[in-house]
């Protein structure tokens, strides 16, 4: 098990792991004036880790990010989805009422910015964190991949 | 309106190409019996409805397809069939005569149904004059967000999207709980013993010599 035959694929991926990242985040600020937000900026979160454990191995990638880091992201991104509601409310607006955010009159969309801004990550980290834990409740039952299984 | 008319033909014919393609990938997927290729296959297959999507102007959903269909669901496959065997049993030889009547006859409704179907971008069709011309109308002085698709998914339809991750996260838990939440799980492994597992020993260790050299 020799990994030198993989070095094309690691060199490549190395440049391109910061890159699909990047790209991430790129989707997910965007969202607001493109195509994109948080649904597709977690995918390619979770796809950005998927590709390097793919290269350098399941249990490397587990020790980058840790599968009880993945569980616990994707709770903690329903819980800031939900918090957003319960800050509209605590400001005396309906659940998710972007608007009383900051009790802004209508014309004003400095509350549905943020608002949406903070949902989009809630669904970014909910996103990622479920996807990377399928991933790995399934990698983990495999023992690693020897390449003549290919 | 020739303008038009001219960049109708040549998307037409771009239509016809992305659909011959899915077409017989689609064929070769059904008469396949290698999990491996048609793994491959049902990659290639999204990352096509991907690019026809772009065609059709959805480019949200084209971003979504890439990603999810092409991307995560491809590498989940991908480990699932490992756990299984890699080659599909060959089915009996009128097991198929069932099946490819139920599909004809779904083809055959759905092709009559499509007759009545308004053409793509159509101005007065029932979706572009109801609901979809309001929030073209009113998203601008309500919410002030150009991307008509992220205000109302994140703002007028704010609890939809909410249930939605809310669905994914469940989706996440329960295969996490199903398969490898606990003791026997990889993951477990390696936080208690800051090692490779005992299972993959003889090719672990050397792989776990590699990492610590690099």
């Amino acid at each position: 098990m020799n990994s030198d035959h993989h070095v094309i694929l690691r060199v490549v991926s190395k440049m391109l792991l910061p890159i699909i990242v990047m790209f991430a985040f790129y989707t997910q600020f965007h969202g607001d004036f493109g195509p994109g937000g948080g649904f597709q900026a977690g995918i390619i979160i979770a796809v950005g880790v998927i590709l390097y454990a793919l290269i350098a191995g399941v249990p490397a990638a587990m020790r980058a990010v840790p599968p009880a880091f993945t569980r616990s992201l994707a709770a903690i991104g329903v819980m800031v989805y939900a918090g957003v509601g319960y800050w509209a409310m605590l400001k005396g607006g309906n659940y998710l009422e972007y608007q009383a955010l900051f009790n802004e009159p209508p014309g004003e969309y400095h509350g549905q910015h943020i608002g949406i801004m903070i949902i989009e990550l809630g669904v970014l980290f909910g996103v990622s964190g479920a996807m990377l834990t399928i991933f790995y409740a399934f990698a983990g039952r495999v023992a690693e991949i020897r390449d003549k299984d290919w | 309106m020739t303008g038009v008319l001219e960049g109708d033909i040549g998307i037409a014919l771009v239509n016809i190409l992305l659909l011959t393609v899915l077409f017989v990938v689609a064929i070769a997927i059904a008469r396949l019996r290698n999990l491996f290729a048609i793994v491959m296959l049902s990659g290639i297959y999204s990352l096509v409805s991907a690019t026809w999507y772009v065609v059709v102007d959805a480019v949200d959903v084209a971003f979504t397809e890439a990603a999810v269909g092409a991307g995560v669901s491809t590498v989940v496959l991908l480990g699932a069939m490992l756990l299984t065997s890699r080659t599909a049993k060959p089915d009996k030889k009128f097991a198929r005569l069932g099946p490819l009547l139920v599909v004809i006859a779904t083809g055959v409704m759905l092709i009559y149904a499509s007759v009545d179907l308004p053409a793509l971008g159509d101005p007065n069709s029932p979706v572009n004059q109801g609901v979809g011309l309001t929030y073209m109308q009113i998203n601008w002085a309500d919410t002030g967000i150009p991307n008509v698709v992220t205000s109302v998914l994140g703002s007028y339809r704010g609890f939809d999207t909410l249930g939605e991750t809310t669905v994914v996260f469940l989706a996440g838990l329960a295969v996490a709980l199903l398969l490898g939440f606990g003791e026997r799980s990889l993951a477990e492994s390696i936080r208690r013993e800051g090692n490779l597992p005992d299972r993959n020993a003889a090719s672990g260790a050397e792989a776990g010599k590699e990492e610590d050299a690099s």
